[in-house]
């Protein structure tokens, strides 16, 4: 029970306090790049789970034969291969949004995230973990390319996931979906991620503030 | 020739790598901190771009028509050799090379731009000469982004920013101000 | 178990080599299997895509043909595929020739533009635009096929002299069209890639009543039931 407990721990954390993106500032460059609409922004997102799931899995079954020298060099083939599984199914299955995503499917493999999680942590923990660990970030992943994806799709287009919200007079803010738009929504979403925090530890310290005096108190009123 | 030129000024300054293509982003936020420092990672990626873009045509003509589905590992696997032939080689050859661009070299090689170019370049169909301008043409635009970040970066040091929004996201909102004005050059392209 | 004492200790570059080999190999053949299990269904979403492409320009077209450009005429396409030097002919229900689709392809403002056009040479008349393939900027230069207003410029647009891109509204010939605001390069790039592809493929088109006629080969006989399929509504809808 207590195993699964931190296994559930384990995913949890890649959603918010270990968010790759947010907090750690990793794979900018799926995150921006294919982030102009909310139906790219999941694919992407959905490719990066598989192929993160995949290589770490593979990585911490077999991490016991994996020499240490060349160990770079073979996540990087465990990764290319699951990489060029997505690109080509994606290109039978989905051809419409393969071809928006065009460039930027293959250059998951240079996605710095999904290397970084086996070399720090699928390469050190049990198959259990590193599952839900690939998970939990992927997750984080997703989550925040939906954000980006989607606030810049309902600014930039007037619409959510191909349909549209605003209706025939509103007048696309066509910045969002550009370049710029994707370097100001993530800046902007960053900062808010940190106002959040800042308050939350903030708060967190007023409460632990107001424990210690509440003891003080009872202590006083005991003497 | 006239093709050659379109090809390295849109690479350079109208769909310039990082700020239009947001590839080698890492190096953009993280290494960007000093202008001199910014400069010699540029030309150090500079270089492993136009050996790339050797690497990749070699591929593409003689290796990738029998293979096509083997483009996307045997990119990866080459071009990170490569590299780290070339740093093995610098390091023997001229460690004074090394000291100033060497370090550089083991970080260039986990840089989407250079993937990126690769890919790009294939996809486009360019031959040697036309994918060597582009890599040109990449790294002098990844260099110029770098060494503006830089700049601008130095400058807001000593400004009065509130703590909270120092750091990544401070960076981000000041390179989509310079991606904005980036995109002023697309009018370069309006006459033709 | 030996493995994983040597783990420990350094292991021997032997055994380095034969790592990456083992997974090299490996990830070779997950790679092969999943190329070939993909094979087919990416070659079918290519020839539907170009068929519907060939159908949106040319309208009444049941039948579509692959053409070269060989010894001085045209003569039917051997080949499965599909590659740049290559026009279509569009013809009705009774195999009669209706008109050629043509193909254009070169820089845009991002990246390559491929497209398509429809034109009846007895009538000198271009039918229909389509873009095959593009990665212009989303919201801008994807207008260019998203903008009905501009796609519909191509519809009926008589090919007496090169077409023009002017600003939007100030249109004063019959040759000039409306670009799209803030999609001007975009819009330029297509109609230069059309001008071109007219002037390359122009002198090569059969002469009128000689155009090659409508086979069912062998050859044509697989995709037959597929190309027999009207196009669809949407295709049709394009003109308006």
């Amino acid at each position: 029970m207590a195993t699964d407990a931190s296994a559930y721990e384990e995913m949890l954390k890649g959603l918010w306090r270990e968010n790759p993106t947010f907090v750690q500032v990793l794979g900018m460059c799926p995150m921006l790049a294919v982030t102009n609409s909310a139906t790219n922004a999941l694919v992407m997102g959905l490719a990066t789970l598989f192929v993160l799931v995949g290589s770490s899995l593979l990585v911490s079954s077999f991490k016991r034969w994996i020499p240490k020298q060349v160990r770079i060099s073979l996540y990087i083939i465990i990764i290319a291969t699951f990489v060029t599984v997505v690109d080509y199914s994606l290109l039978a299955l989905v051809p419409a949004i393969h071809k928006e995503l065009g460039a930027f499917i293959p250059l998951i493999v240079a996605n710095c995230m999904i290397l970084g999680r086996q070399e720090a942590f699928a390469s050190k923990h049990s198959i259990k973990y590193a599952v839900m660990d690939a998970i939990g970030m992927s997750l984080g992943f997703l989550i925040a390319l939906l954000a980006l994806g989607s606030v810049r799709e309902i600014l930039g287009s007037g619409s959510l996931f191909n349909v549209d919200l605003f209706g025939a007079n509103f007048e696309p803010w066509v910045i969002m979906i550009l370049p710029p738009g994707g370097f100001l929504t993530l800046g902007l979403l960053l900062l808010f991620f940190n106002w959040f925090t800042e308050r939350r530890k903030q708060f967190l310290l007023k409460v632990a503030q107001a424990d210690q005096s509440v003891a003080i108190v009872g202590v006083k009123d005991n003497g | 020739m006239d093709d050659l030129l379109w090809i390295f000024i849109s690479t350079l300054l109208v769909n310039n790598f990082v700020l239009a293509y947001f590839l080698g982003l890492c190096p953009f936020l993280g290494v960007s901190g000093q202008l001199e420092t910014s400069f010699r990672l540029g030309l150090a990626t500079t270089f492993v771009l136009v050996v790339t873009a050797l690497c990749a045509w070699i591929l593409n003509t003689y290796v990738l028509i029998y293979a096509p589905y083997l483009r996307l590992i045997s990119f990866i696997v080459v071009i990170a050799s490569v590299v780290q032939f070339i740093e093995m080689s610098i390091k023997k050859l001229s460690p004074s090379l090394f000291k100033s661009l060497g370090i550089f070299l083991p970080l260039i090689t986990t840089n989407c731009a250079i993937l990126g170019l690769a890919i790009f370049a294939t996809n486009r169909g360019y031959g040697l000469l036309e994918g060597l301008v582009f890599a040109l043409g990449a790294g002098g635009g990844f260099t110029l982004a770098m060494v503006l970040m830089a700049g601008i970066r130095q400058e807001t040091e000593i400004m009065d920013v509130p703590a909270l929004i120092r750091g990544t996201a401070f960076n981000l909102i000041i390179a989509g101000i310079l991606s904005m004005a980036f995109m002023g050059f697309a009018g370069l392209f309006s006459a033709a | 178990m030996s493995q994983s004492k040597n783990y420990e200790q350094e292991p021997s570059s032997n055994r380095l080599v034969a790592s990456m080999a083992i997974a090299g190999f490996i990830s070779g053949v997950i790679i092969i299997a999943i190329y070939l299990a993909t094979f087919n269904t990416i070659k079918d979403n290519k020839a539907r895509e170009l068929r519907q492409a060939v159908f949106k320009v040319l309208p009444n077209v049941s039948y579509m043909q692959k053409l070269y450009f060989e010894n001085n005429t045209l003569v039917i396409a051997k080949s499965d595929g599909m590659d740049d030097d290559m026009i279509f002919a569009g013809y009705d229900k009774q195999g009669k020739f209706i008109g050629y689709a043509i193909q254009g392809k070169g820089a845009g403002f991002q990246d390559t533009i491929h497209l398509l056009f429809g034109y009846l040479p007895e009538k000198q008349l271009m039918t229909g635009m389509a873009i095959l393939e593009s990665r212009e900027t989303p919201g801008l230069g994807d207008k260019i096929f998203k903008d009905m207003h501009f796609v519909g410029e191509f519809v009926n647009h008589l090919m007496k002299q090169a077409i023009k891109a002017v600003k939007k509204g100030t249109k004063s010939h019959d040759y000039e069209i409306d670009a799209i605001t803030g999609a001007t390069i975009s819009s330029k790039a297509v109609v230069r890639l059309m001008n071109a592809a007219f002037n390359r493929w122009s002198p090569k088109l059969s002469p009128l009543g000689q155009e090659p006629v409508f086979q069912m080969s062998k050859q044509t006989q697989g995709s037959l039931d597929s190309s027999q399929i009207q196009p669809e509504s949407p295709n049709i809808q394009i003109g308006k």
